[in-house]
């Protein structure tokens, strides 16, 4: 254990003062007037430096065979029960990846989400529909089932039309999936990833038609609506989450807990800020999280 | 190769892209290299929408073809597909070479209908088909909440209730009406329920959980730029 601890920081070290070193020649290099390197965003990059080496090192600890607790989040745990329920009753099971683009980081969590439900339903042998709202995520939601369907020896139970490309409007891609829903009845309704004001359009239909809903999205301001109308609804960095943790895979759920640690140095730093504060001493302390 | 190109892509590219938010764009090649990459991603967004097209017209053909339930809601999708589309592609004049051959078999005082132009198809069914369905929806919005709220704030325990009287309060504040007859019963009560409720209690866990996400959203993205996470792409 020591071992792995001693090689692990040696490496995170050494990485620390190569990106140091450059970023200083940088410093170095630059004119008062027309600066290279922003000096204004130096904290962003300790911050980086400091969560890259925490989600590195547990990534490299989990790779090494160290167990790693990852508490129990009812939502994810409820996707493979919900997919059961769709395959006792027959009937379909709805994913919506969100209504952003491929560019927007929560679509991508929701195609990761995709992946793992995909390959589920492909083992049940329950359909699947995919509706999208952008032809990128089209292209990438098709070939993340595929691949799911690939790997459990279903192949030829992949249907090309199962992430299927709705419309470009928020509303007409809405419109069009409601109706589905109180056409098709499904038996689970997953939406994960990036919602708006369509989002409760959703979920109360969804709720209309009888199907067991599990939510996740990272903007809060959509959460009390899927709270209202779903089963399960999973928060903020559950999103992020969901993936490593229905994939079990040591490497991913390193990624977890080093983030948790980064929590943790957050908290103690709200902490202090706190008691700076009541102290009327928290000014220079207020500064280094300033950025421009 | 197939596994290992795109992974080697999106580590650059990300790469590149956090490495320009710490240097002055105008300075160095990155900021060229950001603005590149980024038209790139809507020239081949471009290029995907023929994608979206063929999907959009081979699911609801078929329906069609099958004569499946509501299959004449499927063919006016197919219909209003190519009636937005087609009108705005012809040319609106004939100073083109596609132009003068249009125009030599259609007459030249059509050419107001097409393009995308004031009074032409396409802006006549943005703006008396498209947008009032588009507003009808969004309108509808004001049932499911209120079908919602009804289920939310169901006194059914003492937690349900506490939300069911926050809600009434705050809802009372927010408009004018309700903001008077709060403070003619104590003319504190708004300001109260502004600091503590909204700028207290509904602030702080809001900020708690922007600060979770974001945290998750860093954590994802250094997967990905390692390469750790690959579901997106199907693999993993």
């Amino acid at each position: 254990m020591k071992k792995i601890l001693r090689s692990d920081i040696i490496r995170i070290v050494t990485l620390t003062l190569f990106i140091t070193g450059f970023f200083a020649i940088s410093i170095s290099a630059q004119t008062a007037e027309d600066p290279i390197f922003r000096t204004d965003r130096i904290a962003i990059f300790v911050f980086l430096l400091i969560f890259s080496s925490a989600v590195l090192l547990y990534t490299n600890w989990a790779k090494k065979g160290k167990e790693l607790f990852v508490r129990k989040i009812p939502g994810i745990a409820a996707v493979e029960e919900a997919v059961g329920r769709a395959t006792e009753m027959g009937k379909p099971v709805l994913f919506i990846p969100g209504i952003a683009d491929v560019e927007d980081i929560e679509t991508i969590a929701g195609l990761s989400i995709l992946g793992r439900v995909a390959k589920i339903v492909a083992a049940y042998g329950t359909p699947l529909s995919v509706p999208v709202r952008y032809p990128m995520v089209l292209a990438a939601g098709q070939e993340v089932v595929e691949q799911a369907y690939l790997e459990v020896n279903h192949h030829d139970a992949y249907d090309p039309d199962t992430v299927r490309y709705v419309a470009g409007e928020q509303f007409a891609y809405t419109a069009t999936v409601n109706g589905w829903m109180m056409r098709e009845k499904p038996a689970a309704n997953i939406y994960m990833g990036a919602f708006f004001a369509e989002s409760l359009l959703l979920a109360e239909t969804g709720n209309a038609a009888g199907a067991i809903q599990i939510a996740g999205t990272a903007r809060p301001e959509q959460l009390p609506f899927f709270i209202a109308a779903c089963d399960y609804t999973l928060m903020g960095e559950e999103l992020y989450a969901a993936s490593s943790y229905l994939s079990r895979e040591p490497l991913l759920l390193g990624g977890l807990k080093g983030q948790d640690f980064v929590k943790l140095l957050i908290i103690i730093a709200i902490l202090i800020g706190i008691i700076l504060a009541l102290f009327n001493v928290g000014g220079w302390y207020n500064d280094i999280f300033n950025v421009s | 190769m197939r596994n290992t190109l795109p992974v080697i892509i999106a580590f650059l590219a990300g790469i590149a892209m956090v490495i320009s938010f710490f240097f002055n764009p105008e300075r160095t090649v990155l900021g060229t290299f950001q603005e590149n990459l980024l038209q790139w991603v809507t020239i081949v967004g471009g290029f995907t929408l023929v994608l979206g097209v063929f999907s959009i017209v081979r699911v609801n053909a078929r329906a069609v073809s099958r004569r499946s339930d509501g299959w004449f809601y499927k063919l006016a999708t197919v219909i209003s597909v190519f009636a937005m589309a087609i009108p705005s592609i012809m040319p609106t004049s004939a100073n083109s070479a596609f132009g003068k051959v249009f125009y030599s078999i259609f007459p030249i005082s059509w050419a107001g209908a097409f393009g995308t132009g004031p009074d032409s198809i396409y802006d006549w069914l943005f703006n008396y088909v498209d947008s009032p369905m588009m507003e009808t929806m969004f309108a509808t919005l004001a049932f499911y909440i209120a079908s919602a709220a009804y289920r939310a704030f169901r006194a059914r325990s003492a937690e349900a209730t506490l939300l069911l009287i926050t809600a009434c309060l705050v809802m009372l504040w927010r408009v004018p009406i309700g903001e008077a007859l709060l403070r003619g019963i104590d003319v504190r009560i708004p300001d109260y329920i502004n600091m503590f409720v909204m700028n207290g209690f509904n602030l702080s866990v809001q900020r708690g959980i922007i600060i979770g996400a974001a945290l998750g959203m860093a954590s994802m993205s250094l997967r990905i730029l390692l390469g750790i996470e690959r579901t997106y792409m199907g693999k993993g």
